[in-house]
Parts: C-alpha cells; sequence; structure tokens
C-alpha cells in the first residue's frame, strides 16, 4: 500500500527502537536465560532430565540400562501419538475425549479387517479412516452445533466405545498380526542399527511433521489464532468451523494411528482397551504447556510429557515401588507442571 | 475548613528499573468531583491501584481524612471506605443485582444468607444510583442488563460499602452513550451532594469539565498540575498532558471524492440496522453518529459480513450483495471492531501474529508462513506507526491500549485495505495515540482509501469526516458536509429532540 497514512509523527523515534534493545541482549547471557525461559518446554525438559537422573542413580544396573531407553521409548508411542493431535485440539481451545475409546475401535477395526482377509495395509487404512471419520464428525458437530467441545467428545466417547463393543461382539478379537507386531517389538538381529523399533521412528515422524504443521503452515497458525481468540479469528477471515474439523480430523486421525500402534502391541482387537488414555493423554499435553483455554501448547512439550508419565512409571517399577505411588507422583508432576507455567507467564 | 479527604503527598512507586510514579501530590475535598487526568502510561494505573490496595508505594505519604491510609489489600481499601469502580466493570453476570451488591458482605446468620436484609440494603443503595421512574430490579441476572445499567449496578455496590467515603470511577462513560452518560452524571453530581468524595479518570476532556471540580495532571509518572478546573482552558490541559502543543490536532490534506466502493440501498440485519441507504466514495471519510446502540455497530458488521442481512442491495468494490468475511477481506475491505480486547486483538498471541493474521499468504509460498517473514512485516508498520513495543515478539496483551490500538489499525494497512471500516477507532486511548491515528485516517483518505468512521465522540467525527450521517433506532439520516454541522445538530438528530 502507498505510505500515505503512515507517516512517523515526530517526537516519536527514541522510542521507536526500543527491540534493538532486545537484539543487544540476544548475545549475553541475560539474552539467552529469557530466551529460553521463554520456550513454553524448557521448564518439562529439564523436568525429564531430572526424573530419568534421579532414577537412573537409584537404579543404576536395570534402569539407565540403553535398553531400557527403548522400552521405554516404545511405550510412549501410543500416547505420545495421540497427544500429537490432542496438543492441536487443545491449542484450538478444544478438548477431545473420544480418543481412548477411538484406539480401541481401531484396533476392533483392524482385528475384524485382517481376520476377514485383508491386507496388511488395507487393515490399517481401515483403522485410520475410521476414526478419522469419526474426528470430522466431532468436529463438524463442534464447528457448527455450537455444542462445547467437552459435551460433543464426551458423547463421542461413548458412542465409538459401543461401536468398537458392538463391532467385536463383546468381546476380544484374536488376529495373526501379519507383521504388524513388528512396528513396535524387539528388533531383529539384522535390523539392530535401526536401533529403535519402526513404530518408535514413525512417531518421531509424526512428531516433527506436526511441530513444522503447527509453527510454520498458514493452518497451524489459524489453530493458535482460534485458541487465542475466536471473533478475532473470524474478524481476520480465518474459516474458523473448517480449521476446527481439520482439528478434530487430525485428532481422531492420530488416534487411528495410535489404535494402530496399540494392535502391534496386543495384537489383538479388544473393546474394552485405552479405556481413560485420553486422560493420561491430556496430562501429556498439560504437562507439556498446553493450556485448557487455548491458544498455548507445543506438540515437543507434549512429546516430553508423555516421555515424563512413562519414564515415572517404570521407574517406580524399577524400584519395587508399588502402582499407586506413581499415579500419585504423575498427578502431582501435572500440577506441578501447571503452576510451574503460570509463574513463567508472570514474568514481566 | 477541614482537611481535604483523600491527600497525597509525594507518592513514589517503582517496578523494577521503571519509574511508575516519580512523585505524586494531590488534595481530594469531599463533596467534590475531581478529575484525575493524563495520558496512558502517565502513572494513573499504578495510583489508581495503589488507592484501591492492589499495590503498595514505596515512598510518600497517603491520608484519609487526616489519618495514615496505607492499604495492603483491595479488601483493606474498601473496608476503610475507598471503593474503586474499573473500566472493565467486575460484576459476576449470571447472580441477581442484589447479590452482586451485597457480594463479600452478605447479611447472613448462621452462615445462612438473610435475603430480607439482602434486599433491603440493595433496594437503599440503588435508591441512590437511580431514579425512581428508572428504578432497577434488584432481581434482575446482572448478565441480561444493558452496559449502563451494569455500571449503575456497580457503583451501587461501591455505595453499599458500610463507610464510602471515596468513590474512584476509572473511564466510566467509555461504553455509554450519550443519554446515559447523563444519567450517570447526574448520579454522581446527586452523590456529591451527600458528600462523597468522587475521583474521575476519563480521556474525554470535555466530559471532564462538564463533571469535575477539580483536576490533578500525571505525566511520566509525576503531577504536572493541580487545582481547580474553573481557572483552566483545555488547551492549557492538553498541553500539560503531553508536554507540548496540540497545534493541530485533526490534520486535513486535500482529499478529492472519487468512485463509489460501497452503495447500500435498504441494507436491513436482523433488529439493526433497518433500511439503511448511503455511499461511500475513494478519498472521503464518511462518519456515523449515534447513540450506543442505535445500529452503526451492526450496519459495519453487516457490509463485513459478520452479522446477517436480512434484506436490501448492497454493492461493495463491485460486488453484489452480502458476502463473508474472507471475501470481504480478499475484495480489500477491512474493518477495525470496537471492542480491542474481546474481539479485535488476540492477546496472548505476538504483535507481530496479530498484525498479519489477515494476510499470511503474503508471508512464505503455498501455505507456510515463515516467521522471519512475519517479523520484517510487522516489524515495518511498528516504524510507521510508532508502536511501542519490546518487539514484535511481544504479546499483545502487554501493550498499552493506543498501541494495542495501533496494531489492530496496522492488520489493516497490512492487508493493503482499500475500504475502511472503523468502529470506535480512539476509544479508550491517549491524546498522543489518538492524534496518530486521526494524522492517519487523512493520510488514508488523501491516498484515495475510502473510510466509514464510528464514533461516539462527536469532536472527533466532527474534525475528522468529510460527511456525516447520524443513525437512530437503526434508522440512517442523510450525509450531509461535516462543515455544515456542529455537536448540537448532530445530538438533537441522535436523540431525535
Amino acid at each position: 500500500m502507498s505510505d500515505g497514512g503512515a507517516r512517523p509523527p515526530d517526537g516519536e523515534h527514541e522510542k521507536a527502537g526500543l527491540g534493538d534493545v532486545a537484539a543487544a541482549n540476544s548475545a549475553t547471557w541475560a539474552g539467552w536465560k529469557s530466551r529460553t525461559l521463554a520456550v513454553p518446554w524448557f521448564g518439562p525438559l529439564a523436568a525429564l532430565a531430572l526424573v530419568y537422573l534421579l532414577f537412573a542413580l537409584l537404579v543404576p544396573d536395570t534402569f539407565a540400562r540403553s535398553t531400557n531407553l527403548v522400552t521405554m521409548a516404545r511405550q510412549t508411542v501410543v500416547v505420545g501419538i495421540a497427544s500429537v493431535g490432542m496438543t492441536m485440539v487443545i491449542v484450538a481451545g478444544g478438548i477431545d475425549l473420544s480418543v481412548g475409546s477411538s484406539v480401541a475401535l481401531a484396533t476392533v477395526v483392524i482385528a475384524r479387517a485382517l481376520n476377514a482377509g485383508a491386507g496388511t495395509f488395507m487393515a490399517v487404512t481401515m483403522g485410520i479412516a475410521v476414526c478419522a471419520l469419526a474426528g470430522v464428525l466431532v468436529g463438524a458437530a463442534i464447528a457448527f452445533g455450537r455444542i462445547t467441545p467437552f459435551v460433543i467428545s464426551l458423547g463421542a466417547m461413548t458412542i465409538l466405545r459401543g461401536t468398537a463393543k458392538g463391532l467385536a461382539r463383546e468381546q476380544k478379537i484374536d488376529a495373526d498380526a501379519r507383521g504388524l507386531d513388528g512396528l513396535l517389538g524387539v528388533l531383529p538381529a539384522d535390523k539392530r542399527w535401526m536401533v529403535f523399533p519402526p513404530g518408535v521412528w514413525l512417531f518421531a515422524v509424526i512428531a516433527a511433521l506436526f511441530v513444522a504443521i503447527l509453527r510454520y503452515t498458514r493452518f497451524g497458525r489459524h489453530v493458535f489464532a482460534i485458541g487465542s481468540n475466536e471473533r478475532t479469528a473470524r474478524l481476520c477471515g480465518i474459516r474458523v468451523e473448517a480449521v476446527k474439523i481439520g482439528v478434530y480430523a487430525i485428532s481422531g486421525l492420530l488416534a487411528g494411528v495410535a489404535g494402530v500402534m496399540e494392535f502391534a502391541t496386543l495384537t489383538v482387537g479388544d473393546p474394552t482397551d485405552s479405556v481413560g488414555l485420553e486422560l493420561e493423554v491430556i496430562a501429556a499435553a498439560v504437562i507439556g504447556g498446553a493450556s485448557l483455554l487455548g491458544g498455548e501448547g507445543s506438540v515437543i512439550g507434549s512429546v516430553v510429557g508423555a516421555s515424563l508419565m512413562t519414564v515415572i512409571k517404570t521407574g517406580s517399577t524399577h524400584l519395587g515401588l508399588p502402582n499407586w505411588v506413581e499415579e500419585v507422583v504423575t498427578g502431582g508432576i501435572i500440577v506441578t507442571a501447571v503452576a510451574l507455567d503460570r509463574l513463567r507467564h508472570r514474568r514481566p | 475548613m477541614p482537611g481535604p479527604r483523600l491527600a497525597a503527598k509525594d507518592v513514589q512507586k517503582a517496578f523494577g528499573a521503571t519509574l511508575a510514579l516519580a512523585g505524586v501530590s494531590f488534595a481530594i475535598e469531599p463533596g467534590r468531583v475531581h478529575a484525575l487526568i493524563g495520558e496512558n502510561g502517565a502513572g494513573k494505573s499504578t495510583l489508581m491501584s495503589i488507592l484501591a490496595g492492589a499495590t503498595v508505594p514505596d515512598a510518600g505519604e497517603l491520608t484519609l481524612d487526616g489519618a495514615a491510609f496505607r492499604p495492603h489489600t483491595p479488601e483493606a481499601a474498601r473496608r476503610a471506605g475507598v471503593a474503586m469502580v474499573h473500566q472493565e466493570l467486575s460484576l459476576c453476570p449470571h447472580l441477581s443485582v442484589e447479590e452482586n451488591i451485597t457480594l463479600g458482605d452478605e447479611p447472613a446468620r448462621f452462615g445462612f444468607v438473610q435475603r430480607a436484609e439482602m434486599r433491603r440494603r440493595a433496594v437503599a443503595a440503588l435508591g441512590r444510583v437511580s431514579a425512581a421512574s428508572t428504578r432497577l430490579s434488584a432481581d434482575a441476572r446482572v448478565g441480561d442488563l444493558p452496559p449502563s445499567a451494569q455500571q449503575l449496578v456497580e457503583i451501587a455496590r461501591a455505595l453499599a460499602l458500610p463507610k464510602c467515603r471515596v468513590l474512584i470511577l476509572d473511564e466510566p462513560t467509555s461504553s455509554l452513550g450519550a443519554g446515559d452518560v447523563d444519567q450517570l452524571f447526574s448520579v454522581i453530581r446527586s452523590v456529591c451532594a451527600e458528600g462523597m468524595a468522587v475521583i474521575y479518570i476519563s480521556h474525554f476532556l470535555e466530559e471532564i469539565h462538564r463533571i469535575a471540580d477539580d483536576f490533578t495532571v500525571l505525566r511520566d509518572g509525576e503531577t504536572v498540575g493541580t487545582g481547580a478546573l474553573g481557572d483552566v482552558t483545555t488547551g492549557a490541559i492538553v498541553e500539560m498532558m503531553v508536554g507540548r502543543t496540540v497545534a493541530q490536532l485533526f490534520p486535513r490534506s486535500p482529499r478529492t471524492a472519487g468512485e463509489v466502493v460501497i452503495a447500500a440501498k435498504d441494507v436491513t440485519g436482523a433488529v439493526n440496522p433497518q433500511g439503511v441507504s448511503f455511499v461511500l466514495r475513494r478519498g472521503e471519510v464518511l462518519g456515523l453518529a449515534g447513540l450506543v446502540g442505535s445500529g452503526r455497530t451492526e450496519l459495519l458488521r453487516c457490509l463485513f459480513g459478520l452479522d446477517g442481512m436480512k434484506k436490501g442491495e448492497l454493492r461493495v468494490l463491485g460486488i453484489s450483495g452480502f458476502r463473508a468475511p474472507p471475501l470481504r477481506i480478499a475484495q480489500g475491505v477491512g474493518f477495525l471492531s470496537e471492542d480491542r480486547k474481546g474481539e479485535g486483538l488476540a492477546t496472548t498471541l505476538s504483535l507481530a501474529e496479530n498484525l498479519t493474521l489477515s494476510r499470511t499468504r503474503s508471508l512464505g509460498p503455498a501455505g507456510i508462513v515463515l516467521p522471519r517473514r512475519r517479523a520484517a512485516a510487522a516489524q515495518k508498520w511498528m516504524r510507521a506507526l510508532a508502536i511501542r513495543a519490546r518487539g514484535a515478539d511481544q504479546p499483545v496483551g502487554e501493550l498499552s491500549g493506543g498501541n494495542q490500538q495501533k496494531v489492530a489499525l496496522a492488520r489493516l494497512l497490512h492487508q493493503d485495505a482499500d475500504v475502511y471500516l472503523l468502529d470506535e477507532p480512539t476509544r479508550g486511548i491517549d491524546v498522543g495515540s489518538k492524534a496518530q491515528i486521526y494524522e492517519l485516517i487523512d493520510g488514508l483518505a488523501a491516498a484515495g482509501k475510502a473510510v466509514l468512521v464510528v464514533s461516539s465522540y462527536l469532536p472527533e467525527l466532527l474534525g475528522i469526516c468529510d460527511r456525516i450521517a447520524v443513525m437512530r433506532r437503526g434508522h440512517l439520516g442523510p450525509a450531509r458536509p461535516a462543515a455544515e454541522l456542529d455537536e448540537r445538530a448532530v445530538l438533537m438528530e441522535a436523540t431525535g429532540a
């Protein structure tokens, strides 16, 4: 546009250069410190390192082994993948309680498809597609029905659980995994160079992809804008309904992928599997700095959050602590994480 | 003569390295309205939060009726009889009027609320703020009341304090129409007549001249002038505020009206507007005057596609009919919301993100937004509009009101709009920022853009517009040259007098 309307008025020049101060700071220790503290997942990552070191010191002979690292990575995959989708939903100011049911539904769909003679690829695609479709429907109900996400996804949680049970005739479905178990299984000798099983690598790729999508795409920035202030987003010409449907579709799709991983571990279709998983997934996102009010959250943070919960679980087992201790500690960490995040925000 | 009700002597307060108050002194007399004036950042908010007990001063002395006054909590300040009515009202929308008035001090016996006593107190307080004819119902749900009534409830709540001696009103008229302002002023006069001391904070200097008896001007955390208002002119106060003369508040470059960009005929929305017709041309500023609630905002929202259109003919930049915001933006229509925090800006997001949100396409290839390009675009407008911020990545909610408004306006510039729909572009911002925005609007018109402005501040409309049309109860009167109008004529048309 022409600069006709934008002449800097006199007397403002000396104030207009405040940004330079921040730039000058960047080379100093104070600048480094403030920028590090501004990274939302720095705190959770530090906590993860601390907790890992603590357990490594307490049980050096079993916990600190590299094989245990691989085991823990494998155990993080299901919650981790689902938490990537959940992060997006929460950043957009929503919530998706249907994730656990979606995972169970995916395992059932895959098992039935395999038993019906479908190929591995076909079965997996079907499992994921069903969950993605459910996500589209949830998103559409939230976007057009103007009903709060909590209620819609609560309904979807029950509907999908029921569907899974109906589809499985209320029992576990045994199926030949046809290689799917290799996704998260122990690597055969000739594949040791991969270090982690393929499922873990897939998780890493998905996480990296969505880090980039949230940070560098118009879609990703629109998700943040809607979560921060939906009315502003509308005012700026963002197609709010379309973005919301997209967000829940992605959450459903990733829940489906998590379901594939769950099937890879179980090798059965289990309609009663993953009850309450959604709360673990939400916890991972919240530990990682996501705000349930929307507008804040990061995929890296959620992955760190999911890892932190696995480390606590595994460490407690290695220490021989009863299950209840681990649950109390995990709960404490969730509350502490949110409290610390508040403090970080209060910084001037 | 008895001493002042509330006096401050050399009050100081620093936040880290910044000195928010460098030495403020004033004396507020009972039964008088004392205006506290200053640009944003002058220290008014800090001073208010000290008086309200939310902040403790570093040095200086405050006295209330001669006794030392150092509240450490808002609760202590209220108990001492200093009540504050904030610009953003702090009522519970789901509770009734009487519950709000007695909130925190409910009459109770053994923990059970005594409804009759609650009602008595609420009615007594309401009686002091509303004439018998317009008495508010104590049962009404506060969320159902219009903003002007909510404000009266808030004032009633302050008056219901057992020992209320000082009433602080922070920008009380910023969301009121002219009729509501008159009502508020008569309430202020009547509580003053009872011996209350009122501190009145406002950006509207005309208003201050109407209601206040005394004044104190703050600049850079210091008292730069204090005394009786009868002794000074508005010009002198403005000079004290900005520290320089505002020779030309409303600049006017040569403008030539060009092609028609908006032609509306009989445009009707769900409730408002009703059968509105007008044309807007390039190179002109058209003002929409009228009371709050007369349908001006709804008209703008309908033109931009945010509120629906039931019937009528609308042609915007060559495209006929009602269209949604994404298309309007693509056409080159920009809309500035009157509700800066609730709608205009996503306050938790960065300045750069807010500024570029309506046009991210230019910030990277196919669907990508490159943070570096976004920051560069934002910095360009930060320089052009002299937006004061730590940097382009500072959350926009941390900026002052004037700078936030400049970010919201810069978004339309970044969008490269041809038609500017501006709803209350200078609401609640300081004089310096206002002057910059007037200059910006003038520059836009001179550069051949079309500007449609809604404002409740008549001197502003008369100062910046080429033509003004008055809206009343959803209907729009004929647009007339601003030069032929004055405040009286516009106000008469707006109120139907």
